[in-house]
């Protein structure tokens, strides 16, 4: 088992290098990168003169080795637009979306399990219908018109919730909603199938047929099974929730790393973008390894490979 | 008695061996065809792609000339020439039914297009990573999990930000940035295929790699890889309207459904129109394509999971 922990372990940094490279060379994307951090109208000797400053003149090699090293340290450079160190920038901004992303992921966990069980369990019955139509429009609708939606239902006709900001639960139900319905119709479909797969199992049939009752072979025999596909996607879906924050956080103003790369890419603000991508792949990455570790205690069989 | 077919032409010998394939496709299509809400799914996407090819034809309004005078008319209104705006007009006077149907263009040309794109690059990985192993596999797979690593949507409009927005960046970046799921399955798939009889009676005849590849695995891994494009179809709708939305994406005048929501979203409190619209003409295009993709997956094999 700790054989296959460490060498999760090592794939994480391997990972995490690879996710380094490709930040770096989002600023090489067009060859040259003063040109995409100035502004269009910078004069040729100011572009010299950054090129000189920033090291762009450097080998390649040496500009990524400087590029590594600074983010191992947490330095991506000031931002252009504010003057303070973009990776301050981008932590000072991390709760929130934390908040968000867990408040998703939260509403999608406590809707999407008990709608795919009692789905499996009543299955084609009206209560799945209802279930299974719900989530398929779930998974069909785009994030940012349900959030459109929403504000126009709770904010403009009825005044309900605030549309836009983040301070107490009532600023966070909308947003939190927006972005953990599509999680929601994920897992209930996973759940779904998932518990229809284990029931069918023989050693549900050797329970019941031992005379265990209903409630204790769903809860206990069949649910611990049918969890381990679960446990899977939401190490997955956490990163589907980082990415869709940017729409959601963009659409009700929440002041998350979401919305400030969105305003730094308009902005041409580079360094802050590299910061949040990296961070936010670093974060997405961690989960992983974490859900791998939960992994191997619902499953046995996974310690031995 | 005869013995005719031993020395049937070559051609007949042929045409022998292909009819199993075909068999298999006709009995497809049948159990595909007995799914109602799969054929309701492909009905629903014929239409969409009707409509965006024959929008002349449906709407005399022109989807870009912009009208001041006739701004933000309600659905159902008519303007001073007498003439019905359906579904009301935007912020320049302009038809939204109109707008809508042209705005299912630049959405399909990008979903076919990155589909495609990523749909091949994927194909290439699995096959390759599935049928050598090892090493290379190994490599394969751990840039899959750098690629997965990256909160999409960000990497997108990062990259579209550095380059700038056409329908070509954005059909490239989608289109080279969406190929692991292919990979993953079309991996799985051919990780199967190379334990069965069939394959092993190849490799013992003495077929070389790039035959056993191409004749006998890649038609055996297509109807899996079919599967993931159609889902994924649905996925990269969504995604060109999302960048639409940011500003990042197809670049007005051009109508697109998610520019069109970014309009809507500032009347939002005046014309509710605005934005409703075009979300459902998204919605509808990309629940007809989930229905259709789930249909196919559960004629084709339910246990895929995708």
């Amino acid at each position: 088992m700790k054989v296959y922990l460490l060498r999760r372990l090592l794939q994480s940094l391997v990972v995490l290098f690879g996710v380094s490279c490709v930040v770096f060379f989002i600023l090489y994307l067009t060859g040259d990168p003063a040109l995409v951090l100035l502004p269009p109208d910078a004069s040729a000797e100011d572009v010299i003169r950054f090129r000189e400053v920033m090291g762009f003149n450097d080998p390649f090699i040496v500009q990524y080795g400087r590029f590594l090293g600074g983010a191992i340290r947490g330095d991506f450079g000031q931002s252009i637009r504010h003057g303070e160190p973009a990776f301050d920038l981008v932590l000072e901004r991390m709760p929130a979306t934390f908040e968000l992303a867990g408040a998703g992921l939260l509403i999608a966990l406590c809707l999407a399990i008990p709608a795919g069980i009692i789905s499996a369990v009543r299955r084609n019955t009206v209560a799945d219908y209802v279930a299974t139509v719900i989530a398929l429009l779930g998974q069909s609708m785009p994030t940012f018109w349900l959030g459109i939606m929403l504000i126009l239902v709770f904010s403009v006709q009825f005044n309900l919730l605030p549309s836009s900001g983040r301070g107490g639960i009532q600023h966070l139900v909308l947003p939190a909603v927006t972005l953990g319905l599509f999680t929601t119709a994920r897992i209930t479909r996973l759940t779904r199938s998932g518990m229809l797969e284990v029931l069918n199992q023989d050693y549900i049939r050797t329970a019941r047929a031992k005379g265990v009752s209903n409630q204790p072979v769903v809860w206990k025999h069949a649910l611990k099974n049918a969890a381990i596909p679960i446990v899977t996607i939401v190490g997955i879906e956490l990163g589907t929730l980082l990415g869709g924050s940017v729409i959601t956080e963009t659409i009700f103003a929440w002041p998350g790393v979401g919305r400030l790369s969105v305003q730094a890419i308009y902005n041409r603000d580079y360094p802050v973008v590299q910061a949040a991508v990296f961070l936010l792949a670093t974060t997405f990455v961690l989960v992983n390894l974490l859900v791998d570790f939960i992994y191997t205690y619902l499953d046995p069989r996974i310690r031995l490979r | 008695m005869t013995r005719a077919t031993v020395v049937a032409p070559p051609d007949a010998i042929l045409a022998d061996a292909e009819r199993p394939a075909l068999r298999e496709w006709r009995s497809f299509l049948r159990r595909l065809a007995r799914r109602r809400t799969a054929l309701f799914g492909l009905g629903v996407v014929a239409m969409v792609f009707v409509t965006a090819l024959a929008a002349p034809l449906i709407s005399p309004f022109d989807p870009i000339e912009q009208n001041i005078g006739e701004r933000l008319k309600a659905p159902g209104a008519r303007d001073a020439m007498g003439q019905l705006h359906l579904l009301g007009t935007d912020h320049l006077g302009r038809d939204l039914l109109a707008r809508i149907l042209y705005g299912a263009r630049p959405a399909l040309m990008v979903g076919f297009a990155a589909v495609l794109i990523s749909g091949v690059l994927g194909m290439v990985t699995g096959l390759i990573a599935g049928y050598f192993g090892g090493r290379v596999d190994d490599v394969l797979m751990r840039l899959a999990d750098i690629q997965l690593a990256f909160p999409f949507i960000l990497l997108a409009i990062a990259v579209i930000g550095v380059l700038g927005p056409s329908l070509f960046t954005i059909i490239a970046v989608i289109g080279v940035s969406s190929w692991v799921v292919y990979a993953r399955v079309v991996r799985g798939t051919v990780l199967s295929l190379r334990e069965r009889e069939f394959v092993q009676a190849a490799l013992a005849l003495g077929s070389r790699d790039r035959r056993v590849l191409m004749r006998h695995i890649l038609p055996n891994a297509f109807t899996p890889w079919l599967v993931v494009a159609t889902l994924d179809m649905a996925r990269v709708i969504v995604i060109e309207s999302a960048l639409s939305f940011l500003g990042l994406g197809v670049q007005p005048p051009t109508p697109t459904w998610g520019g069109m929501l970014a309009d809507g979203r500032v009347y939002i409190s005046t014309a509710w129109w605005l934005a409703t619209f075009p979300g459902l003409a998204i919605l509808v295009t990309v629940l007809g394509i989930n229905l259709f993709g789930d249909g196919l997956r559960d004629t084709l094999d339910p246990r895929l999971t995708v």
